[in-house]
């Protein structure tokens, strides 16, 4: 890990105040003065809104001035009936799974090609470029999500429309394969799913290749000496040593794919897209709440994105924490 | 695992001829591939960009027409359609101004929050702390409903209140600033727990109050840190979608990022493209300027929020 802050471990953990006599002159002033600000409006804007949300989505509060009476877990009861919150639900449980799967593959195939893919006469190398190439990557990543959604709504396109992919498809004399892409409930999710990798691969491609930076040569060298192939080599040297980056960025990638609220929003429609097939929790809530005012109903779906993203967090937790590799 | 500690086995001494193989015909194949693999999602990446870069300089009928072509004359006309009829750039300068508050107040507020947390030592700490970090995990949409009343009560306030409620760029900046201090006070008090005790005791034993250890000592010595977490608050605070979609719905309010998707959605209607990729193209060169300017830091930044 080659960030600044990495050197954090060689000081005490524990915050410490023992400058002597003088720093504690005044020391609880100070730390009032310096916390009240910043976590006034942390309470306010956030710890507020959460803890209100979980009351809220136990009531049967609708309308922006209906008042709100306690229905106990109802709202949670109606919603495994309602088939639209299921779909969503099981769109933010795809995209949970192949997201980070295909990300992460794809991120650690050209990390490594990037790094360690050449073998040339001084031995595994990086290629040649992956400086360029690791600037170029990383472009989706910076750009806003409300960017990207625009831009691919208009890539899947109907022809008429101006959509690149149908035109690119009759270009090279496959008309057949044309499709109302956004508007076909078998293909729209689906599309969706593959912009969001799309944005994120570039991303861990740099992170895994930060990874993969810091492996001595000299232990490719050997493996090179050994005789093992390209292959043998990634699993036996390369995953093993950046193993632990790749499971945070696994969490991290599934957490980042739970909202897939503004591609689909963007990209779908309000609705979800054609049948609502590519609805996602996110947006299922904003309607609930911002479109038909069911504001208990709405706070319910949000406690059930809660706690799917603390089960996903948890189950990568433990699934990822497998054997780790000291290198020294 | 279980970490038997042996003595280590003696290093192989490869023989003096032994030459790295794969330099061979085999090796050369692959490397090529390797290459082409690289090559292809590079351009993947960019062709979407550049097909939009290039299509906010067609005319409309270029644009439905000749869809790979180049234009047959650059329409820089497209970029004032955008600007002022598609109301592109009010909502530019709503961005702006919606970052220009909430950057430096996240970082002054988050830096201040940190530095107490991390060199302080007072009943509570831990429970502050935790209480920042642990919003880190919650999903925002979460707190979308009762967030929307909290900010529209706010204009119920004497004084302050008509500054801020809904459809008001301070208080979408302050809760930028809110959602973003877990992160920010997780980075920078790691960052300011590496700073050495024995500067802050000089500077104490100089005279030197609190406050003024702060601003004139540890703020300047953190700036490594600062510019990282900077950078990073700043595309996320331009970038940011779903807040603003709930809070600012008065049309002449939206930010870039919320106004450009709902050009996508009324042009697509109108037929003029080439405005709504103008508009695109405004959207994203400044970000892309500012990454390719500072990509060392900016990548830096970002990665850090995933390995911290």
């Amino acid at each position: 890990m080659s960030t600044d802050v990495s050197v954090r471990n060689s000081v005490p953990r524990r915050p410490t105040s023992k400058a002597g006599p003088a720093l504690h002159h005044g020391k609880y002033t100070f730390v009032v003065s310096f916390l009240l600000v910043p976590v006034g409006i942390y309470g306010l804007f956030v710890v507020s809104p959460y803890l209100q949300a979980i009351y809220i989505s136990l009531t049967d509060w609708t309308g922006l001035t209906g008042g709100q009476t306690f229905v106990g877990l109802a709202n949670y009861a109606r919603l495994l009936d309602d088939e639209q919150f299921l779909i969503a639900l099981r769109n933010n449980g795809i995209l949970v799974v192949v997201v980070p799967a295909v990300t992460v593959l794809l991120g650690l195939f050209l990390a490594s090609m990037l790094n360690v893919g050449r073998r040339g006469r001084s031995g595994v190398e990086g290629v040649r470029g992956s400086a360029v190439y690791r600037v170029v990557y990383f472009f989706p990543m910076v750009l806003s999500v409300a960017i990207i959604g625009v831009l691919f709504k208009y890539v899947f396109a109907p022809t008429q429309a101006g959509g690149i992919l149908n035109g690119l498809l009759r270009a090279v004399g496959l008309d057949g394969w044309a499709q109302p892409w956004l508007g076909d409930p078998d293909f729209a999710f689906w599309i969706v799913l593959l912009v969001m990798i799309w944005s994120f691969v570039g991303f861990y491609v740099v992170l895994f290749s930060a990874a993969m930076q810091s492996i001595p040569k000299e232990i490719y060298e050997a493996a090179l000496l050994d005789g093992a192939g390209r292959f043998m080599t990634f699993r036996q040297v390369t995953l093993p040593l950046v193993w632990d980056t790749v499971q945070v960025g696994w969490v991290y990638l599934a957490i980042q794919a739970m909202d897939a609220f503004a591609l689909v929003h963007i990209m779908l429609g309000i609705g979800g897209g054609p049948s609502r097939s590519g609805d996602v929790l996110g947006l299922a809530l904003y309607r609930s709440a911002f479109n038909s005012y069911r504001f208990g109903y709405a706070s319910a779906i949000g406690v059930v994105l809660l706690l799917l993203t603390l089960v996903v967090a948890a189950v990568f937790m433990r699934v990822a924490r497998r054997e780790r590799v000291e290198l020294s | 695992m279980t970490v038997v500690s042996s003595p280590p086995a003696p290093a192989p001494v490869a023989g003096p001829e032994h030459r790295p193989p794969g330099v061979g015909v085999g090796e050369r194949a692959v490397n090529l591939l390797n290459g082409t693999f690289l090559l292809v999602w590079a351009l993947i990446t960019t062709l979407p960009l550049l097909w939009a870069i290039v299509s906010a300089f067609k005319s409309n009928s270029e644009f439905l027409a000749e869809p790979f072509g180049l234009p047959g004359e650059p329409h820089v006309e497209n970029f004032s359609r955008a600007w002022t009829v598609a109301n592109i750039g009010q909502y530019f300068v709503n961005s702006v101004v919606v970052v220009a508050i909430s950057v430096p107040l996240t970082m002054l507020l988050g830096a201040m929050a940190a530095y107490v947390l991390a060199r302080y030592e007072f009943p509570g700490n831990r429970i502050v702390y935790y209480g920042f970090v642990g919003g880190m995990i919650f999903p925002v949409f979460l707190a979308l409903v009762p967030l929307f009343f909290v900010v529209r009560n706010l204009s119920a306030l004497p004084g302050v209140g008509q500054f801020l409620g809904l459809n008001s760029h301070v208080s979408l900046a302050l809760v930028y600033v809110a959602f973003s201090l877990p992160f920010t006070v997780f980075f920078l008090t790691a960052f300011f727990r590496t700073q050495p005790t024995s500067i802050a005791e000089a500077a104490i034993v100089d005279g030197c109050s609190h406050f003024g250890l702060f601003f004139r000592v540890m703020l300047p010595m953190a700036k490594p840190g600062l510019i990282s977490i900077g950078l990073f608050n700043v595309l996320g605070h331009w970038n940011q979608y779903v807040l603003p979609v709930v809070l600012m719905n008065e049309p002449e309010k939206k930010v870039l990022a919320q106004g450009l998707a709902a050009l996508a959605i009324s042009q697509g209607y109108r037929g003029d493209w080439t405005a709504l990729f103008a508009g695109l193209v405004i959207a994203l060169l400044p970000v892309l300027v500012v990454y390719v300017l500072f990509q060392r830091q900016v990548q830096a930044g970002l990665t850090a929020g995933v390995l911290k």
